[in-house]
């Protein structure tokens, strides 16, 4: 459980210090499923809409307006609908929707469920990601307490709703995280991404319509169907609805997770909730959401908003949340090159551009990196990820991309540097993880 | 002949029909095959298979895809030892260096008495707790070289103490099993995000 910071603004959170919120009878005692019973009454437009109104857009990284998404499936379909939720959370330095399903898992339940009315689908899956088996473990058990309840299956508290849902696990893979191939791994298959469009709306799983959102989205409908999306709406600034969950890692005194209203300034969650840089250092970047948004060097960090349009302006992405300080004695060679590795590891294989462009890279970064790099190696990096970034099927190619040209625009000269053997405070270790 | 016990020849044919098509369960029944018997051994991939009714390539071809699935045995523990870049900034690149000396093996080798594996992992989603080291799926989190001593030295004496009753199985017995949370080190999955989290909020 976690006890809420005097700057934070609880609702997808809200029941993370409620120590029985897990279980039907705990979740029950603080709202649960009354937001179920309220859209259940609700024409599934007027749900669409009031998903609409609340500005929500998905937490997963691509900031979707989500009862946009929702209103593309379309009313009739000769194919089975699905709704999915992408619980396969990867993306290095996000680590929130693994709270969401360890604390309250039954609101990513009634979330789905509202979906499921809100589009006309029967069936869900929650997918994921291997590692966190004590997770599946938790929401095997919410579902079957919601099952013997009558909230998942048959007549759904009596309204004639049917909905299925089962917990699905992954087995080791970034890319699922990618909504494609995410469903391609959900029919037993390589997660391998698919040609867009059409967009999963129109064929998705099985090539039936397919809502498919991030836990944080799912588990945030409840409450906007309970409170009304304007409510939902007025904690961010406009078109940036809500709150969301903040990742806080790297050189910080206090890291955590917490839940901040969009716009809420970066300063203040490094400085007053982080504690400030560690050990009094001075701040060299922010890797403002995730691994994939490009780096802000110090001074535009120190200065920035934390919600879509702001990170946007400063040719970044508030991404996933996920939050990552560096302080000066970080050498960007190295963070470029894990980084790297990571993707070249993660890269499917199936579009050329990011399957050699990432090998390419970690190559050049790591002859940087360990002696024997090359100056023209500086703007030929730059080549090959501009020919990366929108080559390929799905976004993990300018994941890798992206960062890399922030480094070696803002850092340039510590490539230079690495070249003259200025000392490297990382020493000359590479990472075996991207060795195979 | 199955390789897998009936109780979860029986849990496959519950997972099977939660889909449209069966084909859906194939990721999670590998996954879990791995976890009865260690790793995925011809068998159990001839099996699944023939549950499936797809051919033993078709599955082997998804295997190759996904990092947590193995074709061969691994340490008892399997210390899996997260460098991704929230660890890498918090110690994660010199816990993964004290395990290859403790353990005397490198990334993806397995120590001669079986009892330890190593792997360096890409990002676990512990960023805000790191550095971060999961033995099979226990997270292990905000480690000093100090703590993951302990840790390490409570699954040894943890293997020790349960070599006795290793033989039970015969001659016909699978290789070394996954183990299940680990309550003797202070760190199971759920406790160890709960006490943490508290304490960092």
């Amino acid at each position: 459980m976690t006890k809420p910071h005097p700057l934070e603004t609880r609702v997808v959170s809200r029941r993370f210090d409620q120590p029985d919120a897990h279980t039907l009878a705990g979740y029950l005692a603080s709202d649960g499923f009354r937001a179920l019973d309220k859209a259940l009454a609700m024409a599934p437009e007027a749900v669409i809409e009031e998903v609409k109104a609340s500005g929500l857009r998905g937490r997963g990284g691509a900031g979707f307006p989500t009862g946009l998404k929702w209103s593309f499936v379309p009313k009739q379909s000769p194919r089975e609908k699905y709704v999915l939720c992408n619980a396969d959370e990867s993306e290095p330095g996000t680590c929130k929707d693994r709270l969401i399903l360890e604390y309250d898992p039954f609101a990513i339940i009634e979330g789905m469920l509202i979906a499921g009315h809100a589009i006309g689908a029967r069936r869900g899956y929650i997918y994921i990601r291997g590692e966190y088996r004590y997770l599946l473990d938790r929401m095997e058990r919410a579902l079957a307490e919601a099952r013997a309840a009558g909230y998942v299956g048959k007549n759904i508290r009596g309204r004639g709703f049917d909905f299925e849902l089962h917990a699905h696990t992954g087995a080791g893979a970034y890319e699922c995280g990618e909504e494609s191939a995410l469903m391609e791994s959900l029919e037993g298959k390589r997660g391998i991404p698919r040609l867009k469009p059409p967009f999963p709306a129109v064929s998705g799983f099985m090539g039936g319509p397919t809502v498919i959102n991030n836990v944080e989205t799912l588990a945030s409908v409840p409450a906007i169907i309970l409170n009304g999306g304007a409510w939902f709406a007025a904690f961010g600034p406009p078109k940036n609805g809500g709150t969301r969950l903040f990742c806080l890692s790297g050189h910080v005194r206090q890291q955590g997770v917490w839940e901040l209203p969009l716009g809420f300034p970066l300063r203040k969650l490094i400085e007053d909730i982080g504690g400030g840089l560690r050990d009094g250092a001075r701040l060299k970047a922010v890797v403002p959401g995730g691994s994939s948004t490009p780096l802000l060097p110090a001074d535009t960090a120190w200065n920035i908003h934390l919600d879509f349009d702001s990170v946007a302006k400063a040719s970044s992405f508030l991404g996933s949340g996920g939050v990552v300080v560096l302080d000066e004695s970080t050498c960007m060679v190295k963070f470029a090159l894990r980084i790297m590795q990571f993707y070249r590891h993660e890269s499917c294989g199936w579009c050329v551009p990011c399957r050699e462009g990432t090998q390419w890279l970690q190559t050049s970064l790591t002859r940087f990196h360990n002696g024997g790099g090359r100056a023209a190696d500086v703007d030929l990096m730059k080549e090959v990820s501009e020919n990366i970034l929108g080559r390929t099927f799905c976004a993990l190619g300018d994941a890798a991309a992206m960062p890399t040209l922030s480094i070696l625009q803002h850092w340039r000269q510590e490539f230079l540097d690495h070249l003259a053997g200025k000392p490297c405070p990382f020493g000359a270790r590479t990472s075996a993880a991207g060795a195979h | 002949m199955s390789p897998f016990s009936p109780q979860l020849e029986a849990r496959f044919r519950e997972l099977m029909q939660r889909y449209p098509a069966r084909r859906s369960a194939l990721v999670p029944m590998l996954l879990y095959a791995q976890d009865e018997l260690g790793w995925l051994t011809p068998e159990a991939v001839r099996r699944i298979a023939e549950l499936l009714g797809e051919t033993e390539l078709a599955v082997r071809e998804v295997i190759g895809y996904y990092s947590m699935l193995r074709t061969e045995p691994a340490g008892k523990y399997h210390v899996q030892v997260c460098t991704n870049i929230s660890c890498l900034l918090r110690g994660g690149d010199e816990l993964y260096a004290h395990c290859e000396r403790r353990l005397g093996i490198g990334h993806k080798q397995t120590a001669a008495d079986g009892v330890f594996s190593l792997e360096e992992v890409e990002c676990l989603g512990a960023c805000s707790w790191a550095p971060a080291v999961q033995v099979n799926y226990d997270f292990h989190q905000e480690l000093t070289l100090e703590q993951l001593d302990k840790i390490l030295d409570a699954y040894a004496a943890r293997a020790r103490g349960a070599d006795p009753s290793q033989g039970q199985g015969g001659a016909g017995s699978p290789g070394p099993r996954t183990a299940l949370p680990v309550d003797g080190s202070g760190s199971r999955g759920e406790a160890a995000l709960g006490t943490r989290v508290q304490e960092k909020s």
